[in-house]
């Protein structure tokens, strides 16, 4: 009998240690397939982060009171800092940031679809950080369990950074709800545009999702979309209830039995259209992301030539 | 979750081949950090910056931003020798068990041992 | 709520300095999601915290001494620009990467001396504020003169576009050493700094770190001044209706 094949040998190891529930380390063997997803997956969740950006530093310059603008920009330098940790962990498997923000750039990878649509109040960052960064840890904290290791502790990292953003989302939504006629009419008018939007963003039905199996076999994915999405509704309609705002939904309605709460049908034509690039502002989204690149080319290629000066000089005196 | 690749009903999933890039940014860097006095450093990433002073002033702001470290280092990526962790290098050394104190059977009385 | 102003020369000293750190940190705001790379957004927007952070414990600490109903809050978003006794470097506005560190690092070279000065200042508060802000000011400096000094010995079109930015600023700087009777009376009283004996600290600083970018001072020796008394250029106006237009239209509500 032949002695195994670096690849039948590399295929066990790996199944292996994903039945066991142990971690895939950058060096290890690994299909094509998996290699390719998770690189995919964490290039996309870090474009994701970047592009999250904007719509928050839409309000540091109008942010009401220095201490809100001071959590606004603490908030969105993390979003940056979390940007920097799943780039790292997607450089572990061979391929550079510079590569994946081109693809970005071209439109190739996407990234989250919630990150285009606008922030037209106060009350929106306060929707963010409740709703969308809410639905972010649902996900985030699933993935602490996802099989790439590099993966696993970047998202370990972020969930520890990332509990105070719901907080001090919804902490402003408090404070609107309890407000002038205004702010209540803010708070609720930021809800109905956000509160869709965020359902959206656990992606399509289980039915429709295509690389669901393989993901869950992978264990990239731990669970579902569908399963996430209820975790996060049924967490997210008490909150609202307690602001004495409405939920957007007039099928909404409590399943006494389960304890879950079901929802209307989600608007699917709305997701296809973004992911597809068509969402309301994915062009203005891109082309901010673009012309930062493209204004610091001269600083890039200053800093390098300045690097490599330094670096001669240094050889020339030793 | 929508960090994964979608395709729309009718659509063909896009395939995109990864290997070879145009580089124009910094290079990287693994950055190590000592959480605090008594600890030693501990990998927690990496970034990208065009010199040594840069890549530590980036890791301060990047990985100490909730005072989890007192002292950092940073080492250019290309300077990191790895082990093939597939070698049988690291194959538990199940010949030797004398090297654990298990091994050993000590009596009680003797205490401390 | 109508225009606030203090009364106590104190405070009217702490504001100064509150609004120095202020509109820096609004700029440097502004800036965050630009930066020419990932990493460079991570540390502008740690800069911003860091002055927006400054300000804010000396409006608080300003508010307090003048007493009633006045909030720190209250000083940064309802003065206008002539009630705005900022430096004018700092509401200079950037078009890119090199401005927003050749303002920065003038600035810098001004305020490590400043803070240093003031931590040991006869007032208990703003020598606890110096303290930290010192400390910061150190990370500061290093980072926006490792900035100049990479950009300025870098490509000729870094070296170009940051000699234009040095030109640009320059005249503004004369300005951050500058001493009024403010100044004076509460430097006697060793409360404060007189802004005039920083002069040689800025400028043995800004001189190394100009040489060792290669970039020199422009021959243009004209300056100009006036942000003390509330008389300044044509962008902080713009700057302060950006910033303060959500509370100026909703005003006495909590955020």
């Amino acid at each position: 009998m032949d002695a195994p094949t670096e690849q039948e040998q590399g295929q066990e190891t790996f199944d292996a240690v994903i039945e066991a529930d142990e971690k895939v380390e950058p060096r290890d063997w690994m299909p094509d397939g998996y290699r390719h997803t998770v690189i995919r997956q964490m290039a996309q969740h870090a474009h994701s982060e970047v592009i999250g950006m904007q719509p928050e530093a839409n309000w540091i310059t109008r942010a009401p009171t220095l201490l809100r603008k001071q959590i606004l920009i603490a908030k969105v330098q993390d979003e940056a800092g979390h940007g920097l940790y799943l780039y790292s962990a997607t450089e572990t498997l061979g391929v550079s940031r510079d590569e994946l923000q081109e693809l970005l750039h071209t439109g190739k990878h996407k990234y989250s679809s919630i990150f285009n649509y606008p922030t037209l109040s106060w009350a929106d960052i306060g929707a963010i950080g409740w709703l969308v960064d809410g639905a972010a840890i649902v996900n985030q904290i699933v993935l602490q369990g996802t099989s790439y290791g590099p993966y696993s502790r970047a998202m370990v990292k972020i969930c520890k950074e990332e509990s105070f953003h719901a907080r001090q989302g919804y902490s402003i939504m408090m404070i609107l709800a309890g407000g002038s006629d205004e702010q209540k009419a803010m708070c609720q008018d930021a809800i109905d545009r956000w509160w869709w939007p965020a359902l959206m963003m656990f992606g399509p039905h289980d039915a429709e999702s295509a690389h669901t199996a393989e993901s869950m076999a992978w264990k990239i994915k731990r669970k579902t979309n569908d399963e996430m999405r209820q975790m996060f509704i049924d967490q997210t309609v008490p909150q609202a209830q307690y602001l004495g705002m409405t939920i957007p939904d007039p099928d909404l309605a409590l399943n006494e039995e389960s304890g879950h709460w079901s929802i209307g049908p989600i608007d699917w034509d709305e997701f296809w259209a973004t992911i597809k690039g068509d969402g309301r502002l994915n062009r203005e989204r891109i082309a901010h992301k673009t012309k930062a690149w493209d204004d610091g080319a001269w600083v890039r290629a200053g800093a390098t030539a300045y690097a490599a000066k330094q670096a001669k000089r240094l050889d020339k005196s030793a | 979750m929508s960090y994964e690749v979608h395709v729309a009903p009718g659509d063909e999933p896009q395939d995109i081949q990864f290997g070879g890039g145009t580089d124009h940014g910094f290079p990287l860097w693994e950055v190590f950090i000592r959480a605090k006095r008594g600890l030693s450093h501990t990998h927690v990433g990496s970034l990208h910056a065009p010199d040594a002073e840069t890549a530590i002033q980036n890791a301060r702001d990047g990985y100490t931003r909730r005072a989890e470290g007192v002292s950092v280092w940073v080492v250019p990526s290309t300077e990191i020798v790895a082990s093939d962790d597939a070698d049988s290098m690291f194959e538990p050394f199940e010949h030797v068990p004398y090297r654990h104190p298990t091994f050993y059977e000590i009596p009680d009385e003797v205490g401390q041992l | 709520m109508s225009t606030v102003t203090p009364q106590t020369a104190l405070a009217t000293y702490i504001v100064r300095h509150a609004d120095d750190n202020v509109v820096i940190g609004q700029r440097l705001a502004e800036y965050v999601s630009r930066a020419p790379e990932l990493e460079e957004d991570l540390a502008v927007s740690n800069l911003a915290l860091d002055h927006i952070g400054v300000a804010d414990h000396l409006f608080t600490y300003a508010a307090k001494i003048e007493g009633g109903d006045c909030t720190g809050d209250d000083l940064a978003m309802f003065r206008a620009e002539r009630q705005y006794t900022n430096l004018l470097l700092v509401e200079q506005p950037h078009h890119g990467f090199g401005d927003v560190m050749v303002r920065q690092f003038l600035f810098d070279a001004y305020q490590l001396p400043l803070w240093g000065t003031l931590s040991d200042s006869t007032d208990d508060t703003i020598a606890g504020i110096a303290q930290r802000a010192a400390r910061e000011s150190t990370y500061h400096l290093r980072h926006s003169s490792g900035w100049v000094i990479r950009l300025g010995d870098g490509t000729d079109e870094s070296h170009e576009r940051m000699q234009t930015a040095v030109d640009g600023m320059w005249r503004f700087t004369g300005e951050l050493v500058e001493a009024d009777d403010l100044d004076r009376q509460m430097a006697a009283e060793g409360v404060g700094v007189d802004p005039s004996t920083l002069r040689d600290a800025w400028e043995s600083t800004v001189d190394a770190v100009l040489e060792e970018a290669t970039l020199t001072r422009p021959s243009d020796p004209f300056q100009t001044s006036g942000g003390r008394s509330g008389m300044h250029t044509e962008h902080l106006g713009p700057m302060l209706a950006e910033m303060q237009w959500l509370q100026r239209a909703n005003p006495g509500l909590s955020w």
